[in-house]
């Protein structure tokens, strides 16, 4: 009895045994429960659903009567390629998100290596002074930083924007690697240093590699967070730096309803960045919340 | 013995210090220079197309500012704009999150499904609901409403500020069902067992036991969010460009008007101390309170 009912509960059904009304409930639940959630998430994400049909589409077809049945086309792809520089747009982003994340990962993990391992009295309100920062709303700063970026002649330029990049995600990168080399097991960095390990060889062989995975996931979510970034992007660059989405924002004129390249355009531009996020989403949250949910 | 403890402890503290101090250097610069200005700026008469008109205006800025209906009404949409997306995402997200923690078929992609829309850049998602789910004569929700017999809804011209509410709330629900199912794996499931075993249903327990336990991750999600929402930029830009009229302008976008299309470097300078201040009333809370758990 014991084993026919967990059996059930795994959802296959059991030859010869008969079910319990128990278990028929659970399984009427569960069906229930796949039913409803299936469908609220079908409709959260049917807007990106139907904006990657729409790329297949031609223009007539994309702005006609909503439909499932067209025969795909590479057409919108192939013109966005061609004809709108997407190359360039691309690069742009791949460099200032990279960047800024490597930048970022290079100054803060020495900060959070002191903040974990070496801990002052100092330690906390520094980490609370970091998270701080990130409370300046950006336009609150706009003016001063469009004039001195004017003025030194970093005004559309990848360097501006790394520059930005970095110093905006850098308290996020210091909090989630903290939280990471925290919860890494002192005593190995302890049996590391008694075999006679300097503090670089500590850093390079024992901690970066123990903690690659939570490195990783930190620079992800940097990655994420540059390349989606669209207060900078729009208001510091504008023909040479931009990036994809200040690029994606061009199709917003009135004149140009390409629906069909807009689509296209815009499924490259987050392909990549939906596969980090599906990859890193758990780890995310200690970086999204400062380690206040985990 | 004393000695070598106290030198050891400076050592120590030397290279925290040396550790520290780029992060620590740059983002004090980060904060410091751009903030200084931006305040000394706005006291000052500073118009990029007046280049004669400078000097000291001491609180003229201010003056100017607080009796422009224009900030008033930008006030009041960033306060609308701002309260419904969050009544929005942190109801909805609760919910959603109660839901994808149950056991079922495939749950695992049809969490991942869920909080997509929190990766799309901006820039995209207000575009692609604009033009192919809300525009008045080929959009999805037109052709859904004709399926149901009723009249399509132009929406940036009739509902625009609901429009903007819509496409904002789609990008933080997933944020805040991401963060609460987070902090749903920390539910004790002995506790809900429990109080089955006592009688108690499906609704009891939400409000008695889920709920509470949610408390301080639906906070930090309302923090969080609040600090991002306070300065919505993109999304106004691409689609409504803040009109018609005043209808979707918020603080940020009336700043971005004074200062780039106006080029009022004092009174823009002006709008961004208050959008200063107001971020920093909601952010002493959320330090507070990441303060406290750091302790435990």
């Amino acid at each position: 009895m014991t084993t026919a009912r967990t059996k059930s509960l795994s959802g296959a059904a059991v030859p010869g045994v008969q079910r319990s009304p128990l278990t028929d409930a659970l399984l009427n639940r569960r069906l229930w429960l796949t039913v409803l959630g299936w469908t609220v998430a079908v409709l959260i994400f049917f807007p990106i659903f139907w904006m990657v049909l729409t790329g297949f589409k031609t223009e007539t077809e994309a702005i006609a009567e909503p439909s499932l049945i067209f025969s795909p086309t590479l057409e919108s792809y192939a013109e966005v390629q061609q004809r709108a520089g997407y190359a360039k747009f691309a690069l742009n982003s791949v460099v200032v998100a990279f960047g800024s994340t490597l930048l970022a990962l290079l100054i803060a993990i020495p900060a959070a290596y002191s903040m974990a391992f070496l801990p002052t009295r100092r330690t906390k309100g520094t980490l609370l002074w970091m998270l701080s920062t990130k409370m300046l709303p950006p336009v609150g700063v706009l003016v001063p930083i469009y004039l001195l970026f004017r003025d030194t002649g970093l005004l559309d330029t990848r360097t501006g924007l790394i520059i930005v990049y970095t110093l905006m995600n850098l308290p996020i990168v210091v909090w989630m690697l903290y939280t990471f080399f925290k919860d890494m097991p002192k005593d190995i960095l302890e049996a590391g240093r008694m075999d006679g390990a300097s503090t670089l060889q500590e850093v390079l062989y024992l901690l970066l590699p123990l903690t690659l995975p939570g490195i990783a996931s930190t620079g992800l979510l940097s990655v994420i967070l540059s390349w989606n970034e669209a207060f900078w992007s729009l208001n510091l660059t504008s023909s040479n730096a931009a990036p994809l989405t200040a690029y994606i924002a061009s199709f917003s004129s009135p004149e140009g309803l390409f629906w069909a390249k807009l689509s296209a355009a815009s499924t490259m531009a987050i392909a990549p960045i939906l596969v980090f996020g599906w990859l890193t989403q758990k780890q995310m949250v200690r970086g999204l919340t400062f380690g206040a949910v985990k | 013995m004393n000695k070598t403890r106290t030198s050891g402890r400076t050592i120590g503290g030397l290279r925290t210090l040396s550790l520290q101090a780029p992060a620590v250097s740059l983002l004090f610069l980060w904060m410091i220079v751009p903030l200084a200005m931006t305040v000394w700026f706005s006291l000052q008469r500073y118009n990029l197309l007046m280049p004669g008109m400078t000097g000291f205006a001491g609180l003229e800025n201010y003056e100017y500012l607080f009796t422009d209906p224009a900030l008033w009404s930008a006030m009041g949409t960033t306060l609308l704009m701002v309260g419904w997306v969050l009544v929005i995402t942190v109801v909805g997200g609760t919910l959603l999150a109660v839901l994808f923690q149950q056991e079922f078929m495939g749950q695992g992609i049809a969490r991942v499904l869920a909080i997509s829309p929190f990766f799309v850049m901006p820039t995209v998602s207000a575009l692609v609901w604009k033009n192919m789910m809300m525009h008045p004569a080929n959009g999805v929700l037109s052709w859904v409403a004709e399926l149901f017999g009723l009249p399509a809804v132009d929406w940036f011209s009739s509902l625009p500020l609901t429009s903007i509410v819509i496409i904002v709330a789609w990008q933080w629900l997933p944020f805040a069902l991401l963060i609460l199912l987070t902090a749903m794996q920390s539910l004790d499931e002995d506790q809900v067992e429990a109080a089955r075993m006592d009688g108690a249903g499906p609704i009891a327990i939400f409000f008695f036991i889920t709920l509470p336990h949610l408390k301080r991750a639906i906070s930090v999600v309302i923090m969080i969010e609040m600090i991002f929402l306070l300065t919505i930029f993109a999304e106004i830009f691409v689609t409504t460009s803040g009109g018609p009229g005043l209808a979707t302008t918020n603080l940020a976008y009336l700043i971005y008007i004074r200062a780039l299309l106006d080029f009022d470097v004092g009174l823009a300078s002006a709008g961004g101390v208050i959008a200063i201040i107001l971020a920093n009333i909601v952010a002493i809370f959320l330090v507070r309170m990441v303060a406290k758990n750091l302790e435990s």
